[in-house]
């Protein structure tokens, strides 16, 4: 028999035979039957109004079949894009969202803003028709920058939204923390910048719609994180498409980091062109159209202070953020820099008192919504920077401030400030650990090396801690979710004892067919090998919403085990029947079912085919077939949480900054494959160091064109770019998930950039400097150190 | 007009415009859907594949650069029921991908490294793949991959 | 893509007159920047010449004391050929890092020389070792021939067939890459050829230029130190979200610098 292979174990992931193979399916893999192709006409300014579209040159070119603009699909009585979360300010008034028509109307308010879609034969008929749209613009000025979008006299995104102002959200005991501002024997603050993000999974976003007229069925094919919330999203509140009537399908998808997340106007674009043409209609996202198209990640200034006593010990904190929104509110995006962000500001640390204001942003730009971490990475920037500052203002040794602040394995669960409740975590168990994988001792040895050489290395530290799994959905609901976020599986269990999993949430790099196939074997003790896992289609699995957020094993894998004990249950029912036993009698053990103190025993194969062969089942209350559902809500988030150490090399003549060695300790909960596990903290850590180091989302502040508008002006983490990671666990167990696990999608992403950060401030020391926004390239650290040496000399 | 040439060691003749590119030809035409496509600037390298033995990123050639050429995409390296190539197998074995997006270009651009030197050290695999773009994994497993899939091939070979 | 009428003329006459004869042509090599730029329909020729099917403008020889390179010889080629190793192995290194592998085993001298990016590595070295540019109707001197961005003195219809270079004494370059792209941010290449230094400097202008302080301070010492007190006016140099003009002026004499310590110190 083939072996069971369960919770503990690193087995080869299962996707992997395909992928490897070259045999994966992605969306733009897909051909259909009689297909054509679209592409959009984009808007090139930032902030204009269309006086007129006139397409009739396109339509009469070869092979085209539709050109359409937002007044057809107005006319079509098609529906904007409706965002998932609703957020109220201060003041008790709620957001302000305006419509988002999936192709612009009457004004465009970003480059990149829809304007036409081209519907031909071939792709090059498309483009070419495309290049005969004339749209008459009136070009507007334009609006980029946070601080200048909210100046009296800003150009307004919106006519309707005043000073561009969508909400103005606030969290935490603003007069407490003013009462231990004024006590405070220390203020830390700084002022800072988390840099705009593009996300870039290395598969373009693409979609494909189709429809029947005999049957009046719609297929969506779409690179989605969560085809159900599509579904819903798209044909409740867009399309208008009864839910039996519209399959949404998401294939193989090529890395997602939570630009897949949300419902895209792409996407119900090419299901109504389908059904308006009665033909297939693919569109491929190409990756210079993704720069401006694909929601981005983070764009925040933000003030923050620090009240510490004489010992440096937090007393309070203070934080004051502008987040940008972009020109339209993308599916989550009010709430990610609100109740993702500012929730996390106690870190790891006991802080009595926190109040947190955010001002949410319109500006001329693409829509900006989660990228990896979402929220909280930004969260642990602030916390982690305010905490290097005070304890360098202080003279207190950076790790030392934090082992003085850190909340206690014995004080968990602890009550933060600010809405959540951690429910386990060992900060210090985690710091004491990464400190000698970092080897902190040595660090002063190989500073003195790199010294001689003329380099200037530098030491930095993060702790950190994230809520994930999103979310027990009562909470969510009291944070303004328009819906709950529970998860789904169903576990049907073959005549032959081999399982298929069908699961809500979805599969795009992370090895679910693996990690489930897992807790399946061990639960079931049904061989590795005989079991499948099914997800990304709206017509097979029942229901899900998705993949973000750290969720997919803390809320879908507690959903998949609790189904598999409803299966053991039923189970067990059954072997009673046969057995001849009193339910309470029958134990269900290493994939076997018995009966206590006798050698009566059937296997999970015996009882599985038995399931679908009855012979006189008591029909009342035992039912033939061995299939279970469950759906899962959680009573709370998960905490994963860790320290990171960072070591880096500058050069000051060029500026350049090489990080030479990176440790992180994590705690993620119970761990289901160490493998893939090891393979989450590395991408995500990696993430992080593109932000810290690399990555920006420049825009020209004038006329609001994307500056890094490609892979050769948006720098991506290359393989010469990074070092091997030292990574280890240490995990304490979450007290309320089924099998005590927290999620570790995004704990790299998240305690990665202050780390990075924290060594190139570590190493810019003797420069004076005590802060370096994001990302540290070469030029930026080159006129840092120049201005400062020229500071220096001046004094 | 006709191109023609090897692919994956089968004689091929397609009917193609010469403005197609060869990622195009591969991908439409031929319905080999491992070659993929990542960007527009010539930078991801999830499109490499080998033209007469030498790695070339497919989307930036024409497909009339093919006529008379061997061409090899990650098809050739194993096929659907036999065992995996050395390095496939590496990748699999080391946790070398986790989308699966860029795997089929890292592996063409790895088997091309070993080529030209069968046994690399991780600096030079490093920047051998300064062309391959991932965004899952930090490189740190694909790194580990090529060195096993080559120790593989030094074995087999 | 837009379509395209496709010529693979076998000889450099036939190509020279397929692009006399035809309005819009474009003559492709390696294609590594034709391509993409056609792709991206920022290029739409109505004609291309691919000149792979003309035999004889591929490899490396000696000619008396020239080193030539065929247009057509890819950089994969060059960084790999026994013979430039042996004779300019700075020439070598600089083919062995430009873009990536792939890039490498497509792209061509002759190609790289021709479009003139400003950020290219080749034209440093070309205009450096005052290698002479043949075409299919002259030679053209190296100092005559980079002209302005993406401008060279080629004629319309004007076929580069190889690259002669005189053997210098030592030369080197070094660069500095841009982070995302990977093309030259500031790239130097400098030679030494008996008492005569040129230097040359990609990636940082409009396009290469000979760096004449640089010479003339190599020329009395050809040290590193020799450069600690010159600098380079950042005015003529670009600015862009990589760099801006005073930081490439920087990294111009940091990468000279080191440059003339590889160029001293070979090996």
């Amino acid at each position: 028999m083939l072996p069971v292979i369960g919770i503990g174990s690193s087995p080869k992931r299962k996707e992997d035979a395909r992928f490897v193979r070259g045999r994966g399916t992605y969306v733009a893999d897909i051909k259909r039957p009689n297909m054509l192709t679209g592409v959009f006409l984009r808007s090139e300014h930032a902030h204009a109004i269309i006086k007129s579209i006139d397409v009739s040159a396109a339509m009469a070119q070869p092979g085209v079949h539709g050109v359409y603009t937002g007044e057809d699909m107005k006319a079509d009585n098609v529906g904007g894009l409706p965002v998932g979360w609703g957020i109220t300010g201060k003041d008790g008034e709620p957001m302000k969202e305006p419509p988002h028509p999936p192709i612009a109307l009457g004004k465009v308010r970003y480059v990149g803003d829809a304007v036409a879609f081209i519907v031909a034969e071939t792709d090059e008929q498309a483009r070419a028709a495309a290049e005969l749209i004339e749209v008459d613009y009136e070009v507007l000025p334009a609006v980029v920058g946070l601080v200048d979008a909210l100046k009296p006299g800003a150009p307004a995104v919106y006519d309707e939204v005043e000073n561009n102002l969508c909400c103005d959200w606030h969290l935490g005991d603003g007069s407490a923390v003013e009462a231990a501002f004024q006590n405070a024997a220390h203020v830390a603050s700084i002022e800072l910048v988390n840099n705009r993000l593009i996300g870039n999974p290395l598969e373009p976003r693409a979609a494909i719609g189709e429809f029947e007229f005999a049957t009046g069925q719609y297929t969506l094919w779409t690179t989605s994180q969560f085809p159900h919330v599509v579904r819903l999203l798209m044909g409740e509140m867009v399309l208008h498409i009864p839910q039996h009537k519209l399959r949404v399908v998401a294939p193989d998808v090529g890395g997602g980091f939570g630009v897949k997340q949300f419902h895209y106007a792409e996407e119900a674009v090419v299901t109504w062109a389908a059904g308006k043409l009665g033909r297939p209609v693919k569109w491929v996202c190409q990756r210079s159209e993704g720069f401006v198209s694909d929601a981005h990640g983070r764009d925040h200034v933000t003030e923050a202070e620090l009240a510490l006593d004489e010992d440096g010990k937090f007393l309070a904190m203070r934080v004051k953020t502008l987040a940008n929104m972009g020109a339209y509110l993308s599916t989550f995006g009010p709430n990610i820099p609100t109740n993702l962000y500012a929730p996390l500001l106690s870190g790891v640390y006991v802080i009595p008192s926190i109040y947190c204001e955010v001002k949410c942003v319109f500006t001329n730009t693409v829509p900006v919504d989660a990228y990896r971490g979402a929220g909280r990475p930004e969260a642990t920037f602030v916390v982690e920077r305010l905490v290097d500052m005070a304890a360098r203002e202080m003279g207190i040794d950076k790790i030392e401030i934090r082992r003085r602040n850190m909340i206690e394995r014995e004080a968990y669960p602890y009550q933060t400030p600010m809405l959540v409740e951690y429910d386990s975590g060992d900060p210090r168990g985690c710091l004491e650990r990464a400190e000698v994988l970092a080897d902190v001792a040595g660090f002063e040895e190989r500073r003195l090396e790199a010294a001689s050489r003329g380099k200037y290395l530098g030491l930095g530290i993060s702790t950190y801690v994230e809520a994930c799994g999103l979310a027990p959905s009562r909470m969510a609901g009291q944070l303004g979710a328009r819906g709950g976020l529970y998860e789904s599986a169903t576990v049907r269990v073959h005549p032959s004892g081999a399982v298929t999993v069908l699961i809500g949430t979805h599969n795009h790099g992370q090895g679910h067919e693996t990690t489930f196939a897992q807790i399946v074997s061990e639960h079931l003790g049904v061989p590795f090998e005989d079991i499948s896992v099914v997800f990304g289609d709206t017509d097979r699995v029942q229901f899900g919403m998705g993949t973000y957020g750290s969720r997919s094993l803390v809320v879908g894998g507690a959903a998949l085990a609790k189904a598999n004990d409803k299966v053991i249950l039923k189970g067990r029912k059954i072997a009673a029947h046969q057995f001849e036993a009193a339910l309470d009698d029958v134990i269900f053990e290493k994939g076997e079912f018995s009966v206590a103190g006798t050698d009566k025993k059937k296997s999970f194969v015996e009882i599985a085919g038995a399931a679908y062969v009855p012979f006189d089942y008591p029909l009342e209350t035992l039912e033939p077939g061995l299939e279970e559902q469950a759906f899962y809500d959680p009573i709370n988030f998960t905490y994963p949480g860790g320290a990171h150490f960072a070591e880096v090399e500058i050069d000051p003549e060029t500026g350049i900054v090489a990080l030479k060695r990176y440790s992180a300790v994590d705690d993620v909960g119970t761990i289901i494959n160490p493998m893939i596990v090891e393979g989450q903290l590395q991408g995500g850590i990696a993430q992080g160091i593109g932000q810290a180091l690399f990555e920006h989302g420049v825009y020209d502040q004038t006329s609001g064109q994307l500056l890094a508008g490609s892979f050769m002006d948006y720098c991506m983490p290359r393989a010469d770019n990074l070092p091997n990671f030292a990574i280890e666990p240490h995990s304490t167990t979450c007290t309320h998930t089924p099998m005590g696990v927290k999620g570790c999608g995004e704990c790299g992403t998240i305690g990665s950039p202050a780390a990075i950060i924290s060594a190139v401030v570590d190493a810019l020391k003797p420069f004076g400097v005590s802060h370096v926004d994001m990302p540290a390239t070469p030029n930026h650290i080159w006129n840092i150190i120049r201005n400062s040496s020229a500071r220096i000399a001046a004094e | 007009m006709k191109i023609s040439f090897v692919l994956n060691g089968r004689p091929t003749t397609v009917e193609a415009e010469p403005s197609t590119l060869l990622s195009d030809l591969i991908r439409e035409d031929l319905s080999l859907t491992g070659t993929h496509v990542g960007c527009d600037t010539s930078q991801c390298g999830a499109c490499v594949i080998h033209l007469n033995g030498d790695s070339v990123k497919s989307c930036s050639v024409l497909a009339v650069a093919a006529e008379g050429a061997e061409v090899r995409t990650v098809e050739s390296l194993s096929g659907l029921a036999d065992e995996l190539h050395p390095m496939q197998q590496a990748f699999r074995d080391n946790h070398g991908l986790q989308c699966g997006f860029c795997t089929p270009g890292m592996l063409m651009a790895a088997l091309d490294l070993v080529k030209h030197n069968p046994d690399p050290e991780e600096a030079e695999i490093r920047e051998w793949l300064e062309g391959n773009i991932c965004r899952c994994t930090g490189y740190q497993n694909i790194v580990k991959s090529v060195i096993a899939g080559a120790a593989a091939m030094r074995q087999t070979s | 893509m837009k379509a395209f009428a496709y010529h693979r003329p076998d000889s450099v006459n036939a190509a020279v007159a397929l692009s006399s004869a035809n309005e819009n042509a474009s003559v492709l090599a390696g294609g590594m920047t034709l391509v993409p730029t056609m792709k991206q329909r920022l290029a739409t020729p109505d004609h291309i010449i691919d000149l792979s099917g003309i035999a004889g403008l591929m490899g490396v020889s000696m000619d008396g004391g020239t080193l030539v390179i065929g247009a057509l010889t890819r950089h994969s080629d060059v960084a790999a050929s026994a013979l430039v190793i042996e004779k300019i192995p700075a020439l070598a290194a600089l083919a062995g890092r430009i873009g990536d592998q792939q890039v490498r085993n497509r792209g061509t001298i002759g190609g790289s020389i021709a479009n003139n990016d400003p950020a290219a590595d080749y034209p440093a070295a070309v205009l450096a070792l005052g290698a002479d540019i043949v075409t299919d109707r002259r030679s053209i001197p190296a100092d005559e021939f980079f002209v302005d961005m993406f401008e060279t003195a080629l004629e319309p219809g004007e076929i580069v067939t190889s690259v002669r270079f005189p053997l210098p004494d030592s030369a080197a370059y070094c660069k500095f890459g841009n982070p995302a792209s990977r093309y030259a941010l500031a790239g130097v290449f400098v030679v030494k050829t008996g008492g005569t230094v040129r230097v040359a400097v990609t990636g940082a202008a409009p396009a290469v230029f000979r760096a004449s302080d640089i010479e003339a301070a190599l020329t009395e010492s050809f040290t590193a130190s020799a450069l600690e007190r010159i600098s380079i006016d950042a005015s003529g140099l670009m600015s862009d979200i990589h760099a801006d003009s005073e930081y490439r002026a920087q990294l111009v004499m940091v990468m000279a610098r080191r440059a003339v310590t590889m160029a001293s110190n070979p090996g």
